[in-house]
C-alpha cells in the first residue's frame, strides 16, 4: 500500500573526488533509488563502498573537492534537488527540519561538555521556535519521543551507555519532525540486544509515517527493520530487492549479496575471496568479477547495468540451497 | 594454557569492576566468553593478557603463575600471549607502515632479522597485498587494519590468542575472513584462543565452547553495572 508518489527519488546520482594530480575517485556511480514514506529502504555493503559518501551528498555536506552528477529530489510543499540546492537553503529549510539524521557513533556526535538537556534546549530552539516557559515541557516531549528517560537529561554524554547515546541522537534527529530520516550506521560497536532495540525504534518511526534511508554494513540489522534492500559494491548499487525474499527465499541474485550473506555465522560463514576495490583503481567491467565464481569474458569488459533489480551479467535465477543455511 | 582464579579488577580503589570471576581455558581449545556492554569483559582480557594487573586473584599460564604486569611481565610468558583489540584505528601507531606494525613485536624482541620473511607470511595468510603493506593506518580501511592487528598478535607464534570484540566492527565478509585465519593457525599450531565478545551466533560457530559472563562471576551486584541500556 505503497502512496504513489516517492519521497525521496534518487536518479543517476554520481559522486567523484578530484585529487592531486588530475586523478579521480568515483566514490558513487549512477545510483537511482526511491524511497515513500512509511518505508525503510537499507543501503548494505562492506566498508569503503561509498555508502557514507551518498549520505553526505543527500545532506549537502561533501567536502570542496567533490563533483556531482545527477539529481536527487526531495518532495515536498517545495520540491528540491538535493544536489543543487544552495548551503543556505539546506542549512536553513532542509537539515533538522526536512532530512534528520541519526549519526554514526552517537557519543561521539554529542557535545562533551554539554548535558543532553543543554542540545535538546538548543535543537527544539533552533528549529521549532518554542520560547521560555513552553521549552521545557517541548524538551521533555522530545526526549521521551526516543524513548529517552527524563531523569537522565542532566547527564554529560560520557555519562550515558552506547543506546541512551544512540536514543539522544535519535531524539535530537526527530526534532524537528523531518519526514525523511537518515541513519548512517546507527548500530556499529552495538551489543546485539542494542542493535535489535535501536532497529525496532527506528522501525516505529518508519510505522509512525517517516521515511527510513538507513546505511549500514551489519546485515542481521537491515533484515529486521527493512522494507527493501539495496546493495552497493564499489560505488555502484548492484541489486535491489524486497526484504523478505532477499534475507529469505529465494534470496539475493547478485552474486556478490549472496556471498555476503553466505559469510554471516548463522549461514556458511565463509568469506568472499580477495577484498573490495579501491574506489581510485577500479578494474573494467564489473568490479566484482575478480572475486566472483561465475565471473566469464564478458564480465571483465563492461560494466552490467541495473535492469530488474539486479546489475549482473550471470544473476543466480533460480533458488539454490545454501550450505549451513539456518 | 590459561587459568584465571577468583580474580578482581577494576580502575579505582574500591570500586572493582569484576569481583571473583575464574575461567579456565585448556591447551588448543577456543573458549568464546559471551556478556553485554559493560559487564567487564574486556577487563578481563586484559588481565589475562598481562595488560592489567588484577586486585586479588591469580593468573596461570601453563601452571605458571604470573606476577609482572604489562613490561614487568616476564618475556616468556609475555610473548605466549597474542592479542586483538576491538577498535584497530587505537591499536596501531599511525606512524607505522603496516608492514613496520606487523614487524614491531619481532623488533621489539630483537628478532629483526626474522621480520621480512615472516613478515611476507604473515600478509600472505592474512589477505594483505604489497601495496597495503607500504601504507599507513589511514590510508587502509577499518577491515584492512585488523588484518594488520591479527597479523601483529600472530608474529610472535604465541600459543595464546586473546580477541576482544576482535570483529565488532567489521562486515560478514571480513569477519569470517579474520576468524577463518585464527583457526587455520589454531589447527597448525595446537594454540588456545579466548574470543570475547557480544555475539553469541559468532561465538557459537567459532568456539569448542562457549561460557557466559554470569556463570563464571559471582558477587558482581547491580550496582556495579552501567544503566542497562
Amino acid at each position: 500500500m505503497k502512496p504513489a508518489k516517492p519521497l525521496l527519488t534518487v536518479d543517476g546520482m554520481s559522486v567523484r573526488f578530484r585529487m592531486p594530480g588530475g586523478r579521480y575517485v568515483a566514490a558513487v556511480s549512477d545510483v537511482s533509488l526511491t524511497l515513500h514514506p512509511g518505508e525503510c529502504l537499507v543501503l548494505v555493503g562492506e566498508s569503503g563502498c561509498g555508502k557514507s559518501v551518498l549520505a553526505s551528498a543527500l545532506l549537502g555536506l561533501l567536502p570542496g573537492n567533490a563533483e556531482t552528477a545527477g539529481r536527487a529530489l526531495l518532495a515536498g510543499d517545495a520540491p528540491l534537488d538535493l544536489l543543487t540546492a544552495s548551503e543556505r537553503t539546506l542549512a536553513r529549510t532542509v537539515r533538522g527540519r526536512r532530512i534528520g539524521l541519526v549519526p554514526q557513533s552517537p557519543a561521539a556526535h554529542l557535545t562533551p561538555v554539554r548535558t543532553v538537556r543543554s542540545h535538546l534546549r538548543e535543537t527544539v530552539r533552533a528549529l521549532t521556535g518554542v520560547r521560555g516557559t513552553a521549552l521545557d515541557p517541548a524538551v521533555e516531549a522530545a526526549a521521551a519521543r526516543a524513548a529517552f528517560p527524563t531523569d537522565h537529561l542532566d547527564r554529560h554524554p560520557h555519562q550515558l551507555s552506547g543506546g541512551l547515546a544512540q536514543r539522544a541522537a535519535t531524539a535530537l534527529a526527530l526534532v524537528g519532525d523531518a519526514p525523511l530520516l537518515l541513519a548512517d550506521e546507527p548500530t556499529t560497536g552495538l551489543d546485539r540486544d542494542l542493535v535489535e532495540r535501536t532497529a525496532d525504534e527506528l522501525r516505529r518511526h518508519v510505522d509512525a509515517g517517516h521515511a527510513l534511508l538507513m546505511i549500514t554494513h551489519d546485515l542481521a540489522a537491515a533484515a529486521r527493520i527493512a522494507d527493501r534492500v539495496a546493495v552497493m559494491y564499489a560505488g555502484r548499487v548492484v541489486e535491489t530487492a524486497d526484504a523478505g525474499p532477499f534475507f529469505g527465499t529465494p534470496g539475493p541474485r547478485h552474486p556478490y549479496a549472496r556471498r555476503l550473506l553466505d559469510a554471516l555465522p548463522e549461514r556458511a560463514f565463509t568469506p568472499i575471496p580477495g577484498m573490495p576495490p579501491e574506489l581510485g583503481a577500479l578494474p573494467e567491467g564489473c568490479a566484482f568479477a575478480p572475486r566472483c565464481d561465475r565471473a566469464e569474458a564478458a564480465c571483465t569488459r563492461t560494466v552490467p547495468a541495473l535492469s530488474a533489480g539486479v546489475a549482473c551479467h550471470h544473476p543466480l535465477e533460480e533458488v539454490q540451497p545454501r550450505a549451513g543455511a539456518a | 594454557m590459561l587459568e584465571l582464579r577468583d580474580i578482581t579488577a577494576g580502575y579505582e580503589p574500591g570500586r572493582p569492576v569484576l569481583r571473583d570471576v575464574s575461567l579456565t581455558v585448556g591447551d588448543g581449545e577456543a573458549v568464546g566468553l559471551l556478556g553485554p556492554s559493560g559487564c567487564g569483559k574486556s577487563t578481563l582480557a586484559r588481565v589475562a593478557a598481562l595488560l592489567h594487573r588484577p586486585t586479588a586473584g591469580t593468573v596461570l599460564l601453563d601452571g605458571e603463575p604470573a606476577h609482572g604486569w604489562r613490561h614487568r611481565a616476564p618475556r616468556g610468558q609475555r610473548t605466549a600471549v597474542g592479542v586483538v583489540f576491538q577498535q584497530p584505528r587505537q591499536s596501531a601507531d599511525p606512524r607505522l607502515t603496516l608492514h613496520d606494525v606487523i614487524a614491531e613485536p619481532l623488533r621489539a624482541t630483537g628478532r629483526r632479522a626474522e621480520a621480512p620473511a615472516r613478515v611476507a607470511g604473515l600478509a600472505a595468510t592474512t589477505g594483505l597485498t604489497d601495496d597495503l603493506l607500504t601504507r599507513r593506518p589511514h590510508q587502509v580501511s577499518d577491515g584492512q587494519l585488523q588484518r594488520a592487528c591479527l597479523a601483529r598478535a600472530l608474529a610472535l607464534r604465541p600459543r595464546l590468542l586473546i580477541c576482544d570484540e576482535m570483529t565488532a566492527m567489521l562486515d560478514a565478509s571480513t569477519t569470517a575472513a579474520l576468524v577463518g585465519v585464527l583457526e587455520a593457525y589454531r589447527a597448525e599450531t595446537g594454540a588456545a584462543v579466548l574470543a570475547v565478545s557480544h555475539d553469541p551466533v559468532l561465538l557459537n560457530r567459532w568456539c569448542d565452547r562457549v561460557v557466559r559472563w554470569d556463570d563464571i562471576t559471582r558477587g558482581t551486584t547491580a550496582s556495579d553495572r552501567p544503566h542497562p541500556l
